[in-house]
């Protein structure tokens, strides 16, 4: 040891474990920042019209109601309501335009919850049969040496960047389509959902006990009929778990979107065609220039980040519960 | 874990023999199409395991082929050359150099590393062996919550908080003394978008995911290692210093080389606060691009056909590089958990 000096020893140890205990909290802090700041700004955008309504355009005009309203769109044309005309009542003046720029925020996000619900359920439709079964490989025969592969498989899938999967698709599908969709977008998050599935899987059949598999095996079953009635239904939560994570983690997933789905402004009921999403919404509204729309920004990122967290915080409990039922 | 097997106890007399009636269950006959299933089985689940490795190459063989136009037309200059001008103008040529991009994206990441790293091994080592029994499990579980918040909170916090307060609390200071002498930090601070804010924003993406995993590999430590070391007199922090880093040492660089790939591949943070534009300057505060960004921003409205191909080979390289880096850091991860396991047997 470098020195034996025991009242320097105790300072630098007592340095060295309270730095890591600051260092902790002052991680700690700006990331509580974050919530918060959502929790709270983004709560004062809440209101019911913004659960009930799609997008309106930032205007001082009456709302528009069923009998009135104000613009009709081409529901086949995502573009359609982009533009801001000058309304009925108002002259386009400076004043006009600059009413309308702080105007209050109207319109609200229905066709995004909507929207990424669709879109990320879609997805895991595409990554569930790949992803447990995937799984379940790994897991029952997993001194293959192909299991090893398929394991670096998932580790590349779940290291490489969103974009990549988003570009992929784009080239693969948007491009030979030639059409935007929320298909297409449902396929660029399977990829990021395959993986996070896979492992789960696999985790979790691997804590079900080698007892079991022998009890089954013991009574004349084959493998596939124990892995189906006896291994799978134990390790059910625990997958039921990863499947919700898988969820959580596309839902907010925005960099693929962008390239595969677009966006759109009304609540659209045609996958083969563009839609709405939540992160696509955040991302619009917080570089739109009204100060309204800024305000929607957080709004949205609010029921975003509430989905998130709570299936996170859900998947929690629930795995918590069970990992106590077990023992 | 409820697991029903059901045994059909009325097929056993009271002595525990077989009844005469009872009809063993079929699959135990030998004669029932049920003992067949087993190749299916296994042929159903290695179809479906391909095809998640038929993704990889996919992935790799359509980045690969999609960018074979811009490849051949400019080779190393996608990544090295200094222009990117999609469209041509009578002064300026078509012309695709991705340095840019590159220079954002790396500047960026080694920002967000140098920030990050130490404060993520420091919680790692907090959580993993000085943290109170009490705290601990809310803490990790606040960690790995803050690992899902999706990265376009991220970005909309960054836009409408840090980037204002940053911008006047530290960038228009500092510029305004420290960078008439060192060009790093020069003005002018317009938007407040930037290199700076960049990695920052992205130090606090990748904090959790290094910190977490720094955890889960001091975890693997034997305990033997730190009782040897307290037994011969050493203090907490001296066991953590001498016994536990060293032995988890590959794991920790691992850990910090996975988020080194999130902070590299990480989009739509940085298109927000990145500023996105092609013109270097030497001002971290000034406005800049990445190459996720790029991306991002200009694929779906490419101009040409050579502008895709080029975008879609930075994509290529993106892939490319976290590949790498995803392939070393799982590679030392292994490793120590390989050793661990040969240390506790």
């Amino acid at each position: 040891m470098r020195t034996f000096n025991y009242r320097r020893r105790k300072l630098v140890d007592q340095l060295m474990r309270g730095l890591s205990a600051l260092a902790t909290g002052c991680a700690v802090i700006p990331l509580i920042a974050i919530i918060g700041y959502v929790l709270t700004i983004g709560s004062g955008a809440m209101s019911w019209s913004f659960f009930t309504d799609v997008y309106q355009p930032p205007s001082n005009a009456p709302e528009a109601t069923a009998d009135a309203p104000a613009v009709a769109y081409d529901p086949n044309d995502p573009f359609a309501n982009l533009t801001v005309e000058p309304e009925a009542g108002t002259t386009g003046s400076t004043e006009d335009v600059t009413n309308v720029y702080n105007a209050s925020p109207r319109g609200g996000v229905l066709h995004g919850i909507l929207g990424t619900l669709t879109i990320a359920g879609i997805g895991l439709l595409f990554a569930l049969p790949i992803g447990i079964f995937a799984g379940i490989y790994l897991s029952e025969f997993r001194n293959e040496r192909f299991a090893t592969i398929v394991r670096f498989c998932c580790d590349v899938l779940s290291g490489s960047p969103s974009i990549v999967a988003g570009v992929t698709i784009y080239v693969l599908v948007v491009l030979q389509t030639q059409q935007f969709s929320a298909v297409a977008g449902s396929m660029a998050l399977a990829i990021l959902m395959i993986p996070i599935v896979t492992r789960t899987t696999e985790e979790m059949l691997k804590l079900v006990p080698e007892t079991m598999r022998e009890a089954a095996r013991g009574l004349g079953a084959p493998t596939w009929y124990s892995t189906f009635t006896v291994v799978l239904p134990a390790a059910l939560p625990g997958i039921v778990t990863g499947v919700m994570l898988a969820f959580a983690r596309g839902a907010g997933e925005t960099a693929p979107l962008i390239l595969t789905v677009l966006g759109s402004n009304i609540i659209s009921t045609d996958i083969f065609k563009p839609m709405a999403a939540l992160p696509l919404l955040t991302y619009r509204y917080t570089e739109s220039p009204y100060p309204g729309e800024n305000t929607q920004a957080w709004g949205a990122a609010f029921v975003l980040m509430m989905l998130v967290l709570l299936m996170n915080i859900l998947v929690r409990v629930a795995t918590r519960k069970s990992g106590g039922n077990s023992r | 874990m409820a697991v029903r097997i059901s045994i059909r106890t009325a097929d056993y007399d009271v002595e525990g023999q077989m009844a005469q009636q009872s009809t063993p269950p079929q699959w135990s006959t030998g004669k029932s199409p049920l003992r067949h299933g087993d190749v299916p089985f296994r042929a159903g689940t290695v179809a479906l395991a391909s095809a998640v490795v038929l993704l990889v190459f996919a992935v790799a063989w359509m980045l690969y082929t999609s960018s074979q136009e811009a490849r051949t037309a400019f080779g190393w200059d996608l990544l090295f050359g200094s222009t990117w001008n999609p469209v041509e103008t009578e002064l300026n040529p078509v012309s695709f150099g991705g340095w840019p991009a590159v220079r954002g994206t790396l500047l960026s990441a080694l920002i967000a590393l140098i920030i990050a790293a130490p404060l993520a091994v420091a919680i790692g080592i907090y959580l993993a062996e000085l943290c109170p029994p009490v705290l601990r499990t809310p803490l990790s579980f606040l960690v790995e919550l803050l690992a899902a918040v999706p990265s376009v909170i991220y970005g909309v916090w960054g836009v409408f908080v840090f980037v204002p307060f940053f911008s006047s609390a530290v960038a228009e200071p500092l510029s305004a003394t420290v960078g008439a002498i060192v060009p790093w930090f020069a003005g002018p601070i317009a938007t407040g978008r930037g290199l700076i804010v960049t990695g920052i924003i992205l130090a606090l993406m990748i904090l959790p995911t290094i910190a977490s995993l720094t955890r889960d590999v001091l975890r693997l430590v034997p305990n033997t290692q730190r009782e040897a070391m307290l037994a011969i007199g050493a203090t907490r922090w001296e066991t953590i210093w001498l016994a536990v880093i060293p032995y988890s040492r590959a794991g920790i660089i691992g850990a910090i080389m996975l988020g080194l790939g999130r902070a590299l591949g990480e989009t739509m943070a940085a298109t927000m606060l990145v500023g996105n534009t092609q013109r270097i300057s030497e001002s971290l505060f000034a406005p800049a691009t990445t190459a996720a960004s790029l991306v991002a921003n200009e694929l779906t409205n490419s101009v040409s056909s050579l502008h895709e191909s080029a975008l879609i080979s930075v994509a290529f390289a993106l892939f490319g590089i976290t590949l790498f880096l995803n392939f070393g850091a799982r590679l030392l991860i292994w490793f120590v958990e390989r050793n661990t396991r040969g240390g506790r047997s």
